[in-house]
């Protein structure tokens, strides 16, 4: 199997078939996952380098980890973008790293759009890994997985989004994806964290959570950064919790069982409550392993055939 | 580029003359002698003329005259010297360039006014430098403008720093009037613009990039009127690029309040639709925004609300652009593609005539700033564009004669060419 795509870059424009495909792969290497000895010699010979201008634990370890798994050679380098000087930031760099010959860069960059020009500079496979509030495509990806795991398919699916909608590359990729394949879209949260336009992509906007809740047969919720409170956007983190936080009364009001994801790292007690992340109706655990699984599939489709 | 003196005399031939003094378009026979016209509008045979020109099918009018352009010098002559941006404005059409003052350090003073004239003193085309507004363009304290008007001064702006504090605008605007010459502000609310990097909008939440809305310049305008209309001042607003700015300023006019406007190229020929390709040469302050802010400004020059066009020509170099959109650098060269993109957008587009077109380019950016032009006549100095508005051609790097080759319009297709320049006794042909 083929994909049409050269590059991951975004979900945005990606079709159907591409994703179909990529969560095909992913289910087989779930089951590698599985067995005893989880490793393949798919990737043996090839280079990839993980290249993170930004900080990041989970994305990072998780393609490490596929990489391994694939038996690729995997290099890793990690700066903040703020420490590169500007001007050297990202073609310096990354010409240098390709000058010794890689078959992809797996990217996280804090600045929209970075992981495109890249894919300009170099001549190898570009998967990115979050480029700022843009796109993260392999996070989609994996809760689509999650999603299909759970429901069986994705076509009719209503799913909900909901938290700081304006400043995530999780909202992004999942509304361009989960609309592909088929899933209803809907958004949740204050005004101030609703982009300008976000209702011309075909998702419902909901500013009631409980209406937001009624609606969905899962949801995602995002992680709020705790900066944003500064920054006059929310008054506090208290009063998110109040009116936007998951929370066990509220889901007892609801007389059906919501599946719960979050992308991680969650903060307890903001965004959701404990004893939610942790009941047996949150798949956030699945979502990691799948996370694992669905970049395999990404670094065998784009890189293993070439 | 080829750069010839006329000695002693030269004959256009067989040109079609666009007069925006007289409103006329004809074709002619121009004889020049001595850097002035001595002949036009009547044929004159070529045997008695040592040096002759057959230009049939070119077009020839007044050499343009550009509101706003950044010439980086003093400060940052690795993006551009007066003598490259000279270079850069002839190959565009333009004999006459205002340069603003964000330089290094910045035109506040009489002898950095001065140093500029100085410096395009042997160029072939004008340059007429605009002092800041406010000392080191710190929005603060006055500089001494009517001593800088003396020493030459055209205008006064603090160009990409808008004047934020309400009460300066206000005494800059007020004191302004013992010169006669407008204040320009860059109209943008830093507060609400925040860290915007394009038009906040649908495409700017489709990719992640952080907004600028449009409300950010409309308001400052906004503002910039009432102040402008309360002081009697004269105001010129830079750069216009949304719909609401257009509304704006022609309920002012109305009015009766002493504003004029200038739009760019890049906002009436490009949306934020370009920046899907995240390309920072899209990255331009104010941002490209949405088409129905590209037909407004595009109504706007067409009904006269806008009064001219300005290129609004930065350079940058290239390791300034080809880097992440937060660190890239904001604006984009322009004079050598403002006459083609104006041309296809606007005449072949169906908008303007030709002769409204030469207007914007010519008398009307010259009565802005009080600035002479030559006439269509004989006695007058010659100094003439020459363009064959058909020409199909692809812009190239080779075409960049600016320092810099920040333009997102390497590659393009356009209609519309600069051929040539009559210039003090020069004639520059491309």
């Amino acid at each position: 199997m083929n994909l049409s795509i050269k590059h991951l870059l975004g979900l945005e424009g990606v079709p159907r078939d591409d994703i179909r495909a990529i969560l095909d792969a992913a289910f087989s290497f779930r089951e590698v996952l599985e067995r005893p000895i989880k490793r393949v010699p798919t990737l043996q010979g090839k280079t990839i380098v993980n290249l993170f201008f930004e900080n990041s634990t989970r994305t990072r370890i998780s393609f490490e980890l596929a990489e391994k798994r694939l038996s690729a050679d995997a290099v890793n380098f990690s700066a903040s973008s703020s420490s590169l000087s500007k001007g050297e930031s990202l073609k310096d760099t990354v010409q240098n790293l390709f000058a010794m010959k890689m078959d992809a860069v797996v990217m996280r960059h804090s600045v929209p759009g970075s992981v495109k020009l890249l894919s300009q500079f170099v001549d190898a496979v570009v998967i990115n890994a979050g480029d700022g509030t843009h796109e993260h495509p392999t996070q989609a990806l994996l809760d689509m997985m999650s999603l299909q795991e759970k429901f069986g398919s994705l076509e009719g699916l209503n799913v909900a989004i909901i938290g700081d909608i304006r400043h995530s590359r999780v909202a992004l990729s999942n509304i361009f994806g989960l609309q592909t394949m088929g899933a209803n879209v809907a958004l949740c949260g204050p005004p101030t964290f609703m982009p300008v336009g976000i209702e011309s992509l075909g998702a419902k906007i909901f500013y009631d959570l409980d209406e937001a809740l009624a609606f969905s047969d899962a949801i995602n919720v995002l992680r709020i950064q705790r900066e944003r409170q500064g920054k006059g956007l929310i008054p506090s983190l208290r009063e998110y919790r109040a009116v936007f936080g998951i929370t066990r009364e509220r889901l007892e009001k609801l007389h059906k069982t919501l599946t719960i994801m979050h992308p991680g790292p969650i903060n307890r007690g903001v965004e959701i409550d404990s004893d939610i992340a942790d009941s047996e109706h949150s798949i956030i655990l699945h979502q990691v392993l799948n996370g694992v699984a669905v970049r395999m599939a990404v670094l065998f489709l784009l890189v293993g055939g070439k | 580029m080829q750069i010839k003196i006329i000695k002693e005399e030269l004959l256009l031939r067989n040109v079609v003359v666009i007069d925006p003094f007289k409103e006329d378009t004809y074709e002619t026979d121009i004889l020049i002698e001595n850097g002035k016209i001595k002949s036009i509008g009547q044929p004159v045979d070529p045997k008695t003329v040592k040096n002759s020109e057959d230009l049939k099918g070119l077009y020839v009018s007044p050499g343009f005259l550009d509101l706003h352009t950044h010439l980086r010098e003093p400060g940052n002559e690795d993006e551009e010297t007066i003598a490259t941006g000279v270079r850069a404005a002839l190959a565009g059409g333009f004999t006459k360039i205002c340069c603003m003052p964000n330089t290094d350090p910045a035109i506040d003073t009489q002898e950095a006014v001065r140093f500029v004239y100085r410096q395009a003193e042997n160029l072939l085309a004008d340059v007429f430098p605009i002092a800041a507004v406010t000392k080191g363009r710190q929005g603060a304290e006055l500089t001494e403008m009517v001593e800088l008007a003396k020493a030459g001064a055209v205008a006064f702006s603090d160009d990409g720093a808008p004047l934020k504090n309400s009460q300066v605008m206000r005494y800059a605007l007020e004191y302004s009037k013992l010169t006669g010459k407008p204040i320009i502000n860059h109209a943008e609310d830093v507060d609400l613009k925040a860290d915007g990097l394009m038009n906040e909008g649908l495409v700017s939440t489709q990719l992640g990039l952080p907004g600028n809305p449009a409300l950010a310049e409309e308001l400052m305008i906004y503002r910039d009127l009432q102040l402008a209309q309360f002081t009697g001042a004269r105001l010129h607003v830079p750069h216009v690029s949304t719909a609401g700015s257009v509304e704006l300023i022609r309920k002012a006019k109305a009015a009766g309040v002493k504003v004029t406007a200038e739009a760019t190229p890049h906002h009436f020929s490009l949306t934020d639709e370009y920046m899907r390709t995240f390309d920072a040469n899209g990255k331009v302050a104010p941002p490209l925004r949405t088409e129905a802010d590209r037909q407004a400004v595009i109504a706007g020059l067409k009904d006269g609300v806008i009064d001219a066009i300005a290129t609004d020509h930065a350079p940058h170099t290239i390791d300034t652009k080809e880097t992440s959109l937060d660190l890239a650098s904001y604006g984009m060269i322009g004079l050598e593609t403002a006459f083609a993109l104006a041309m296809m957008n606007l005449v072949h587009a169906g908008h303007l005539t030709l002769l409204q077109l030469i207007k914007l380019l010519t008398i009307n950016p010259a009565t802005i700033l009080s600035l002479p032009l030559a006439g269509l006549e004989p006695g007058a100095e010659a100094n003439l564009a020459i363009f064959d508005p058909n020409e199909w051609w692809v812009f190239s790097r080779k075409n960049i004669y600016s320092r810099s080759q920040n333009t997102p319009f390497i590659g393009a297709e356009l209609t519309g060419r600069i051929k040539g320049v009559i210039t003090k006794s020069h004639y520059v042909t491309l």
